[in-house]
């Protein structure tokens, strides 16, 4: 039997090398679908407040399919329809074509998705305290509406929504452990095949769950400086 | 004619604004005839696709797939909640020993994933063997099932610790110290003044933690459970079909939207004195 330490070791005989890319991996997916999930959430709020009924109920629509199913659900839609979708797509032109789908890929718009429909949620909410009044100054002084949005509106949105979007970063640093389901090398999937090689499951679960702990106090030290940054902005003003 | 004597019929209102096809109404109509589209097109591919002896041999499955998936959120729900007494009470403990105990605990079960825990406690707990076969509970813990509601009872806890924690924090001190005052033992403050107020606070979180969970416990499928989602894989991989994945979204988003409407009927209840 191998020495823990052995087994944790960098290199070929231990797994410290394979789980660091895992990790790698993870944290890529997560900053990967973050921008795409903050716009998508941000145009679906923005529609969810527009005085346009048809508008606010396409928005609506969105949100509570994605916010009702699961989110490994979403991501084995995404992943197996795309690839069934696409497929026959390209069938038409390529009839022996066979297409495989990046899980890459789908996990990141199967999380953005799920990520976009809360974070509109949060936007919404910040939209709602920003006074009318912010909106008539800025025409009053001759912005567009456009202008109004970037340079009236959005600085304040921005800090109201932070704590919000802050939360919402977490739960999708958790949410990527789903992508290991569908083959993509993130922590857990690296775990669980040094886990079944091993015969040390509890020791490697373990230290992914750890690693998922330690991201998530990174990204807590992370965003305390942004918040705190944001609010010495204010201070300024 | 003098200011006095005008009536507000006679007051020249602005025209209202036309209400033309703006751009915004041109692009919301299209993105709801888009979802229209999308949702005729399901039916009909669902009605293309209609197969009576495919239906007959796997909605059983399915029938014992939501079962198996409310049976696993129930017990783990009410063993959270039991679970979730002390660790709330030792968060909002003053003796630093405990809260921070309690605050790891909740850190731990909130800062990783379910998935690695469930992980963790199913295949993990297998290095463990001997131990568990000599204090009798490797019988419990080799059953996927209950290894599920293990992880997430004990997931389950550390949130609603949490939610019951801030509620008991929402109610104001004064309430314990008028119940003080009036000679109330601390127990019955509990019981009888704060916890109804708590719960009102609490309702709408203690919903949504449901919600999480039923959501939540599809992942149980990748660890071999035979739920809703175990049910709809195990059919995906022998039919090929991909209305199995449709037939499970149209399920899991019923129940969630039955949920989410109940607990605002429950809501608008138990505030029904707080409306004016």
């Amino acid at each position: 039997m191998q020495s823990v330490w052995t087994l944790l070791s960098w290199g070929s005989e231990g797994w410290l090398d394979d789980i660091a890319y895992g990790a790698f991996i993870t944290v890529c997916l997560a900053l990967a679908t973050l921008p795409v999930g903050l716009l998508i959430g941000f145009l679906i709020a923005l529609s969810k407040q527009s005085n346009e009924r048809s508008l606010r109920l396409a928005g609506d629509i969105y949100t509570t399919i994605f916010r009702g199913l699961p989110e490994l659900l979403t991501l084995f839609l995404v992943f197996y329809g795309a690839q069934i979708g696409i497929q026959q797509v390209v069938r038409l032109f390529n009839p022996d074509a066979a297409i495989e789908v990046n899980s890459f890929v789908s996990g990141m718009i199967a999380l953005g998705v799920v990520f976009s429909s809360y974070a509109s949620e949060v936007f919404l909410s910040a939209f709602r305290a920003i006074p009318h009044g912010q909106y008539e100054g800025g025409f009053a002084v001759g912005l567009s509406k456009a202008q109004t949005m970037r340079l009236v509106v959005l600085p304040q949105l921005i800090r109201i929504a932070l704590p919000g979007l802050a939360n919402l970063w977490l739960i999708l640093l958790k949410d990527t452990s789903l992508v290991s389901a569908i083959g993509l090398t993130d922590i857990l999937r690296q775990a669980g095949v040094a886990a079944r090689v091993t015969k040390h499951a509890f020791l490697f679960f373990g230290i992914a769950a750890l690693i998922y702990l330690g991201l998530a106090i990174l990204s807590s030290i992370g965003i305390n400086a942004i918040e705190r940054w944001v609010g010495k902005q204010e201070v300024q003003r | 004619m003098s200011a006095s004597t005008q009536t507000a019929d006679s007051v020249e209102r602005p025209p209202l604004p036309p209400h033309g096809w703006s751009r915004q109404r041109v692009l919301g109509t299209a993105l709801v005839a888009l979802w229209a589209l999308l949702g005729v097109g399901l039916v009909a591919y669902l009605v293309s696709a209609w197969n009576t002896e495919m239906f007959q041999k796997y909605a059983p499955g399915y029938v014992s797939g939501v079962g198996i998936t409310i049976s696993l959120v129930a017990i783990s729900i009410v063993a959270g909640a039991i679970l979730s007494v002390p660790v709330a009470y030792g968060r909002m403990s003053r003796n630093p020993v405990v809260a921070s105990l309690a605050y790891a605990y909740v850190y731990f079960f909130r800062g990783t994933p379910l998935l690695a825990q469930a992980f963790l406690v199913y295949y993990g707990f297998g290095s463990f063997r001997p131990q568990l076969d000599a204090i009798g509970l490797w019988s419990f813990f080799r059953e996927a099932f209950n290894c599920a509601i293990f992880a997430f009872s004990l997931n389950t806890a550390a949130y609603q610790a949490e939610i019951l924690r801030g509620a008991i924090q929402a109610v104001p001190k004064g309430q314990w110290e008028g119940a003080a005052s009036l000679g109330l033992h601390k127990i019955q403050t509990l019981r009888k003044i704060i916890l109804p107020q708590a719960l009102i606070v609490a309702l709408r979180p203690y919903g949504n933690e449901v919600i999480l969970m039923i959501k939540g416990s599809a992942i149980v499928a990748i660890i071999t459970v035979y739920d809703l989602m175990g049910i709809t894989r195990l059919t995906y991989s022998r039919t090929f079909d991909f209305q199995s994945y449709l037939w499970a979204a149209i399920i899991y988003l019923l129940i969630v939207e039955t949920l989410r409407h109940g607990i605002d009927w429950i809501e608008r209840r138990i505030t029904r004195h707080l409306k004016r």
